[in-house]
């Protein structure tokens, strides 16, 4: 019981974390867009950067995935999931960006 | 994530349980990879509307950055309340877990309830989903995401009757670990759309 | 109060379709009839249509694939005839827009109805068992993604009867498929058709990949798993990834047409491309889905009757896993021509001829499995040695069309059409055919007749190469796809061959259904007594034919590649018979995934007439059903000990198969709902 009681209080503590993590990193783009005048790229360079650090946050943190083998298949199967993620999106910005400029009047 | 339920399974009498359990937890992370799909197409869509405006309003004119940082804050604090709720009914305290989950909900709610009278907002303006493409794509894609976060309520509440009704049996633990990772999922979404959709949309 | 839904939606006075009406209907009653009179209603309800069972769920998967197969042909028939009488001055006998309802239903049933419930139905019947274990890891989801799939194929079926069906091709390309152009309720019929069984293909994408995860036989690694399971694995992982994107694209449609958006309208920014873009982004795979389970099944066809291991079986392993994820880097060449800049069609263009490696890579392990084999010339071995050249043809097809350049002068032209013809008959179907024949003594305890086959095959292979190369020609002198009626005179000895080459077709499909007739009636003959009718390799022949309900007594231990063929040269021919049996717990059959496919099918009916409180109700109603069906925690029921015993003893001693039911029920106690 002693053992589960100290893995809980961790969990806890893992909550709060990811938590408190997770309201900086949600705080950071905001306050860049809302209360300063970087020029646009950094602002969506850190906006971006942001983003992807607090969802790797909340899958440590609130999914507690970590690189133990009990979690192999899962991982692999994120890891397979993000690679198709960046064809599918990069490769239909990608493509529509192209026929965009060749076949549709921009304004 | 495995590790936390087969702890509470050390001296739960239901081991045999653990395989299936092992494969419902796989199979429901395959679901989440495949809706992760449907998201991200959304997404490419979005971007690849970004600027069919159709002579009607962009995201400038029309996005209240209040709105999002008061969304935002309710359901990161709802994968909080969440994330507690899983913890107290692993540890057996059932009512404490019901709490949790009742939190959960009404954050929930008021997240729908805000993202309601944005759309309301908007649609009001004329801004509706059906004036412009770009309009189409903003309104899918939150759209679709706010009815995963009211089905995740109903989920929510068949898990507070399980509780209620079952108790914290291995099955129920089992199920609720699983809604909870849908709730998260949900909050990971969500980041995604504060990032892609509100905080551009305002710059100048 | 019924929508958009009246009594004009019923084509009266349209000849041909309310003949096709009549004949379904009659077809129809006669099985109710029959089904009445044999009193069997009760036996159907609680040992099939609530089965859990993978065997029984894979049999009705296949039962719904070749009745489909039946109507698509139907369609395909009556194109040939269109086209082979319809030039000059004579207009054919069909008009242009039931002509164009013909071509749509067409290539929907085949790829949707057809194929994928067929390669589902096989993967369902085999995997469990070539893994050694006793079911899928969700049965119950199972039974669902079967009646979900039954459900979109009655859409497309009622849609004969009432109302029309979509006039926008399989893939419904906007703008044409919206509103403004559409407005009757075809393309609606479209929607949610391939909504709804899209839905089920990826609840099966994700039971089967974690089945063949968590549930194999304890010693059998990945690299010891048969070919046909691999690529079951690799179907698996494309369905969960790609099939969002039919979704995504037929759901933004639906919007359109719904709720009045704009994504892929003419006007107020919406852009029509993205629809092209999402749809292939599923096209692509779906062709692999479509393709890799045949290549499994000739995979083990190929090993089983040249007697000899599978040559190469790393390399195949490693070529159906760079097909699927190559599967996901191409999909832009269904769209050369729709105007992408050169570097973006050189791009895919280049992904596309990369898949071909692969692909040969398969072609030379099963000829190099075939060399020096001792080779046995059954019917399913005949189907995968007509594969082979013919798979080689549409394959240099592909790859010409993977030219940019080239796809320009040949897209949109009978040449693709003849081209994917090519991959998916000598490739898939004749897959599915060879595996049918394969794994049929298994799933019933007896084999098929091999003179029927014989004359099955030869039809096919003669029928699929008349009806289809004139159309490489066709495509060469400009003739464009989907034509009801033409003007070159030059066309058409070329198409009264090719509607030649379908009767010859149709000559093959009259013979598997007189072989099945003939089999049936020839049982006691055709008998597997033995559970390994061919010499097999593979697990599921270490079980008898038909296997019991929970598959395998005793959980077999693998220890290498082709782990049957291993147990026999130890001198077993089943797995060695324990000193005593244990307990088994199977899931219970439930009703639950019938009512869902039921209300899914009045929830998609309710959709395409616009009938909202309907639609709201059947909705209501499947989320009451998952609900109380999370409530239930009585799913499983005991089989114990002294009744597996019973079983296996009954089992081992031989039995005429007439006396035998088709599939063992006796310890499957009633269905409570």
């Amino acid at each position: 019981m002693s053992e589960i009681t100290q893995h809980q209080s961790s969990s806890v503590r893992s909550y709060l974390v990811g938590f408190g993590l997770a309201l900086l990193l949600t705080a950071i783009p905001f306050v860049v867009v809302l209360f300063t005048s970087l020029t646009k790229p950094l602002t969506l360079s850190v906006i971006a950067v942001a983003a992807v650090i607090q969802i790797l946050v909340h899958l440590r943190y609130f999914l507690h995935l970590n690189f133990s083998p009990s979690n192999r298949w899962f991982l692999v199967t994120i890891a397979f999931t993000t690679v198709i993620l960046v064809i599918m999106v990069g490769g239909s910005i990608w493509i529509i960006i192209d026929l965009n400029r060749h076949m549709m009047p921009m304004p | 994530m495995q590790a936390t339920l087969s702890m509470a399974l050390t001296n739960s009498h239901e081991q045999t349980e653990t395989q299936a359990d092992e494969a419902r937890q796989l199979g429901f992370w395959f679901y989440l990879m495949s809706d992760g799909v449907i998201f991200a197409l959304l997404f490419a869509t979005y971007a690849a509307m970004s600027h069919s405006f159709a002579g009607g309003p962009s995201g400038k004119e029309l996005f209240d950055i209040r709105y999002t940082l008061a969304e935002t804050a309710l359901l990161l604090t709802s994968s909080l309340t969440c994330g507690l709720a899983t913890l107290a009914a692993l540890q057996q305290r059932r009512n404490q877990a019901v709490v949790w989950l009742l939190m959960t909900l009404v954050l929930g709610l008021s997240f729908v309830a805000l993202e309601l009278s944005e759309f309301g907002d908007m649609i009001g303006q004329g801004a509706g989903p059906e004036r412009s493409g770009y309009l189409s794509a903003f309104f899918t894609l939150v759209g679709t995401h706010g009815l995963h976060v009211s089905l995740g309520m109903v989920w929510l509440l068949v898990m507070v009757a399980q509780l209620l009704r079952k108790g914290t049996r291995f099955q129920v633990l089992s199920r609720l670990q699983r809604w909870a990772l849908f709730w998260h999922f949900l909050d990971i979404v969500w980041v995604g759309i504060f990032s892609v959709v509100y905080l551009p949309g305002v710059l100048p | 109060m019924f929508g958009k839904l009246s009594l004009q939606a019923i084509p009266y006075n349209n000849p041909i379709v309310m003949g096709a009406v009549a004949l379904m209907v009659i077809c129809a009653l006669t099985i109710f009839w029959i089904i009445t009179r044999q009193h069997k209603w009760g036996y159907l309800w609680r040992h099939w249509l609530t089965s859990v069972d993978h065997k029984k769920i894979g049999i009705m998967y296949i039962i719904l694939a070749l009745v489909m197969l039946l109507r698509g042909f139907s369609d395909a028939i009556m194109m040939r005839i269109q086209q082979a009488m319809a030039v000059g001055a004579d207009p054919g006998y069909l008009p242009p827009d039931h002509f164009d309802q013909i071509f749509s239903a067409h290539g929907t049933i085949m790829i949707f109805f057809m194929a994928m419930p067929f390669l589902t139905g096989l993967i369902n019947i085999v995997v469990p068992l070539q893994i050694g274990t006793r079911d899928v890891a969700f049965p119950f989801l199972n039974s669902v993604s079967l009646w979900l799939t039954a459900s979109g194929a009655m859409l497309v079926m009622l849609s004969l009867a009432i109302g029309q069906f979509s006039t926008a091709g399989w893939t419904a390309y906007p703008p044409y498929a919206e509103l403004s152009y559409n407005p009757s309720v075809g393309v609606d019929y479209w929607i949610w058709a391939v909504q709804i069984s899209g839905i089920g293909s990826t609840l099966t994408g994700i039971n089967f990949l974690v089945t063949i995860i968590k549930n194999r036989a304890p010693g059998m690694t990945l690299m010891r798993m048969p070919l046909f399971t691999w690529t079951a694995l690799c179907v698996s992982i494309l369905m969960i990834l790609a099939f969002p994107g039919l979704t995504v694209a037929s759901g933004l449609l639906a919007l359109d047409r719904y709720l009045d958006m704009h994504f892929f309208t003419n006007g107020e920014g919406g852009n029509m491309m993205n629809y092209a873009n999402l749809f292939w982004i599923w096209g692509h795979p779906e062709v692999y889905i479509l393709i890799l389970p045949a290549f499994g099944i000739f995979s083990e066809v190929v090993a089983t009757f040249s007697s000899k291991r599978l040559f190469g079986y790393h390399s195949l392993v490693w070529a159906t896993m760079a097909i699927a994820l190559l599967s996901f880097t191409v999909w832009l060449h269904h769209f050369f021509t729709m105007g992408a800049g050169a570097n973006v069609n050189a791009a895919f263009g280049i992904a596309t001829m990369l898949i071909a490696i692969p692909t040969g890579v398969k072609l030379f392990d099963w000829l190099l499995t075939l060399f020096r084999g001792r080779i046995r010339f059954t019917t399913p071995m005949l189907f995968t040695l007509g594969f082979i050249p013919s798979f080689a043809i549409g394959g240099a097809a592909g790859v010409l069309l993977a030219v940019p350049p080239v796809d320009f002068m040949m897209h949109n032209s009978e040449f693709l059409v003849a081209h994917f013809h090519n991959m998916l008959i000598p490739g898939a179907l004749f897959g599915f055919l060879a595996g049918y024949m394969y794994w049929f003594p298994k799933t019933f305890g007896f084999r098929l007749d091999e003179r029927w086959g014989r004359r099955a095959f030869w039809s096919w292979l003669i029928g699929f190469q008349l009806a289809f190369l004139p159309l490489y020609a066709l495509g060469l002198m400009g003739m464009p796809r989907r034509m009801e009626h033409y003007g070159n005179p030059d066309w058409q000895p070329w198409l009264i061959v090719a509607a030649i080459g379908a009767a010859v077709i149709l000559f093959g499909i009259v013979c598997l259904i007189v072989q099945l007739i003939v089999s049936i009636r020839r049982r006691e003959a055709l008998a597997d007594t033995s559970g390994d009718p061919w010499d097999g390799r593979t697990l599921e022949w270490a079980t008898r034919s038909p296997p019991a309900a929970y598959n395998f007594a005793v959980i077999p231990e693998v220890t290498s590649i082709d782990a049957f063929w291993a147990m026999k040269r130890e001198g077993h021919t089943m797995p060695p018979e324990p000193v005593h049996y244990s307990d088994i717990w199977m899931p219970k059959n439930t009703g639950a995934g019938f009512y869902l496919g039921g209300l899914s099918f009045i929830l998609g009916f309710a959709l395409i007439w616009h009938i909202f409180w309907m639609a709201a109700l059947a909705l209501l109603g499947m989320i009451g059903i998952v609900i109380a069906r999370s409530f239930d925690d009585d799913t499983e029921y005991k089989i114990p000990a002294a009744e597996v015993a019973r079983i296996e003893r009954r089992r081992l001693s031989p039995q005429s198969p007439g006396t035998r039911p088709l599939a063992n029920d006796s310890t499957q106690p009633a269905t409570e709902v």
